[in-house]
């Protein structure tokens, strides 16, 4: 076996782009379900993220614009379930689903007229100095700004969840709704605002797909990452740092396996694919087996102020 | 009104409405199970172009149904079950995975008529169709073998079938014959549409040296990567994939499903449908050669067009030995032609690739 022709620095630079997208709807999901709710339509939202992004970006000719329009898409999108499951109180599960399914067919119809077409990538950043480094420059330093936002959102929100007072109050929402509204907090308000910000997460990680990893807009084109996403989000043990791991371990290995087998690498084929799957679930599971993580405890639970 | 006297009144009209549609049969419903989005731009979209071919040819004597994105294995038995209850007349079920499903939801519907694409079971209600796509690879071969200039050729591979394992042999044979230096990458997928996994596998293909894509899934995601990398060329799959021409996209193989299908809903009108078994190429035109771009030299576009006029004649085989297998042993004496049986099930590679078929 000759693993020469894979080149690390490719390598490393592929892996962070494939990992990106799970990432960005993940973390988004984490939020939405430590305030207690949880939203199963994070495939729809990333489907119509990629489509709208997709068709913003051709229009005006700005892929960043296409970001923007692509999460404010889908954050309203996600205002659709919000206000089902906390103003009409319907079924979280059944809704979600539901969302999924709009998301799907949303997309498809929007997407019609720009099938085949090509849009403007994002340019990579060459950030002066440290992209001269070499090796880790090429590695590290020259990417998307996406890549490098979808970092620092994962170090904002772990921030935001232990350290301010706001985060401490979304904890409360998620863990005990019941004790949050006593004390006075607008429980409803609250768990709106995860929504909004979880389905603007997704539509970043849809747009991304669409405009940066792919990139062109095919229909149906998230293929189940929204489930893998949802997946990530309970192996990492509702933890922003896990989330992280967990979604660069499953892009990392997916790319990884397709290296190997694009260098010819003596492994069954069959255990190469399904190792992303194995692995992920593996580490994220035996690092949260150290130590009582459960899901919040309101988690999918309905709430109303007459209880 | 509560919600069970809606659901009730739901029931009864249901009800009520179901047994007249029954009865008034007369527009043929013609069905269609698809793997993927009509809108891959791929193998479904074909399919759905034929289907569209059926609605133009009859206009209001057939309505036609279909149904996007099902999973192959058990969800697929469920969908075609519904199609059959829903009144379909005929059912094109057009992915090799559905060939279990379809076969046993085919016992449950005798008078339903069944077709399905690119697998090898039949019944008395169930045709099998498929096109010999392993034509159109040893074109593309040819053009690969001949442009590439790195000698690596990658090849996005779907699922170790026959069908696709066949399209790798016959495209390896042919670069290997214009020049002995080249090397097969074979990446498996193990999906048919997944736009991102493929764009990856291509990238990743990409990155270890290849100059040629060659791919057996379904989407136009490896043309849009491999238009971003550069100095790569690519064929399209099942669909002409033209707005990725001429670079990367050189050539390409079509699938033309709408005269079959046109011909075998006639038959289901005017009752003469029976069970087939049909298998296709260049000849009678249900595998069509997409335009060979310009990025293309213009000896090797000619020598590419003689090949498939000569296969389209019948004057060449691509499977002409003599041919060893993998291991050495010989499967073709000289001048000999492969069998469709043994094409069919072909689960073997040819001497000179490498690695193993997962199974």
């Amino acid at each position: 076996m000759d693993l020469t022709s894979i080149n690390p620095v490719l390598l490393v630079a592929s892996i962070m782009v494939s990992a990106t997208p799970i990432l960005l709807a993940a973390l988004g999901e984490m939020v939405v379900e430590k305030s207690g709710v949880l939203n199963l339509g994070v495939e729809g939202m990333m489907i119509t993220g990629a489509v709208v992004g997709f068709a913003v970006a051709i229009n005006s000719g700005s892929p960043l614009l296409g970001f923007a329009a692509a999460a404010l898409a889908s954050a309203v999108l996600s205002l659709s379930f919000g206000v089902l499951t906390q103003y009409l109180l319907s079924n979280q599960v059944a809704t979600g689903l539901g969302l999924t399914l709009v998301g799907l067919g949303l997309s498809s119809l929007i997407g019609k007229p720009y099938e085949g077409m090509k849009a403007t990538t994002l340019p990579k950043l060459d950030i002066p100095m440290l992209s001269d480094i070499p090796v880790l420059g090429r590695m590290l330093f020259s990417h998307d700004i996406m890549v490098y936002f979808s970092l620092a959102l994962v170090a904002g929100v772990w921030a935001f969840l232990k350290y301010t007072r706001a985060g401490l109050i979304l904890r409360a929402v998620g863990e005990s709704h019941d004790s949050a509204h006593a004390l006075g907090y607008k429980v409803v308000r609250v768990r709106m605002l995860a929504i909004f910000f979880g389905g603007a997460c997704a539509g970043l990680g849809g747009a991304y797909l669409s405009l940066v990893r792919v990139p062109q807009w095919t229909e149906g084109m998230t293929a189940g990452a929204g489930w893998i996403a949802l997946a990530i989000v309970v192996f990492a043990s509702w933890r922003a740092g896990r989330v992280l791991i967990g979604a660069y371990l499953f892009g990392g290995v997916t790319v990884l396996q397709l290296n190997l087998q694009a260098a010819g690498a003596d492994v069954p084929v069959a255990l190469l694919s399904a190792s992303p799957y194995l692995i992920t679930i593996l580490v994220l599971v035996i690092i949260s087996a150290r130590g009582a993580h459960g899901a919040p405890a309101s988690l999918g639970r309905a709430f109303h102020a007459s209880h | 009104m509560n919600r069970r006297t809606l659901l009730t009144t739901a029931a009864l009209a249901l009800s009520l409405g179901a047994p007249a549609f029954a009865e008034s049969h007369e527009p043929v419903t013609a069905g269609f199970i698809y793997v993927g989005p009509i809108g891959d731009g791929g193998w479904t979209y074909e399919h759905d172009k034929g289907r569209l071919a059926v609605e133009a040819e009859y206009g209001d004597k057939v309505k036609t149904i279909y149904q996007e994105s099902v999973p192959e294995g058990a969800d697929a038995e469920r969908a075609i079950t519904q199609m059959a209850l829903s009144g379909a007349d005929i059912i094109f079920t057009t992915s090799f995975g559905y060939m279990d499903p379809t076969i046993a939801v085919a016992e449950k519907f005798p008078d339903v008529k069944f077709e399905h694409a690119t697998g090898y079971k039949r019944a008395d209600n169930v045709s099998i169709y498929s096109a010999r796509f392993y034509e159109g690879r040893a074109i593309q071969g040819h053009i690969a073998g001949k442009m590439t200039k790195s000698n690596k050729i990658g090849y996005i591979a779907s699922f170790p079938i026959p069908e696709v394992i066949r399209g790798i042999n016959s495209a390896y044979l042919h670069a290997k014959k214009v020049n002995p230096d080249v090397e097969f990458s074979i990446v498996w997928a193990y999906t048919w549409f997944d736009p991102a996994k493929e764009a990856d596998a291509a990238r990743a293909l990409i990155e270890n040296g290849a100059d040629v894509i060659l791919q057996h899934t379904d989407s136009t995601a490896p043309q849009a990567a491999a238009q971003e990398a550069g100095n790569v060329i690519t064929f399209g799959q099942a669909s002409d994939m033209g707005e990725y021409a001429p670079l990367p996209r050189v050539s390409s193989i079509i699938d033309d499903w709408a005269p079959y299908y046109i011909q075998q809903v006639g038959k289901v009108m005017d009752g003469t449908w029976e069970s087939t078994d049909t298998w296709d190429g260049i000849g009678p035109g249900m595998v069509g050669i997409g335009e060979i771009s310009d990025a293309v030299p213009a000896d090797v576009k000619e020598e590419a067009l003689a090949m498939k006029d000569a296969i389209a004649a019948g004057e060449y085989h691509p499977f002409t030995g003599p041919i060893n297998k993998q291991d050495g042993s010989v499967w073709l004496a000289d001048g000999e032609t492969a069998a469709d049986g043994d094409l069919l099930g072909m689960d073997f590679y040819v001497e000179g690739l490498t690695g193993e078929i997962p199974n």
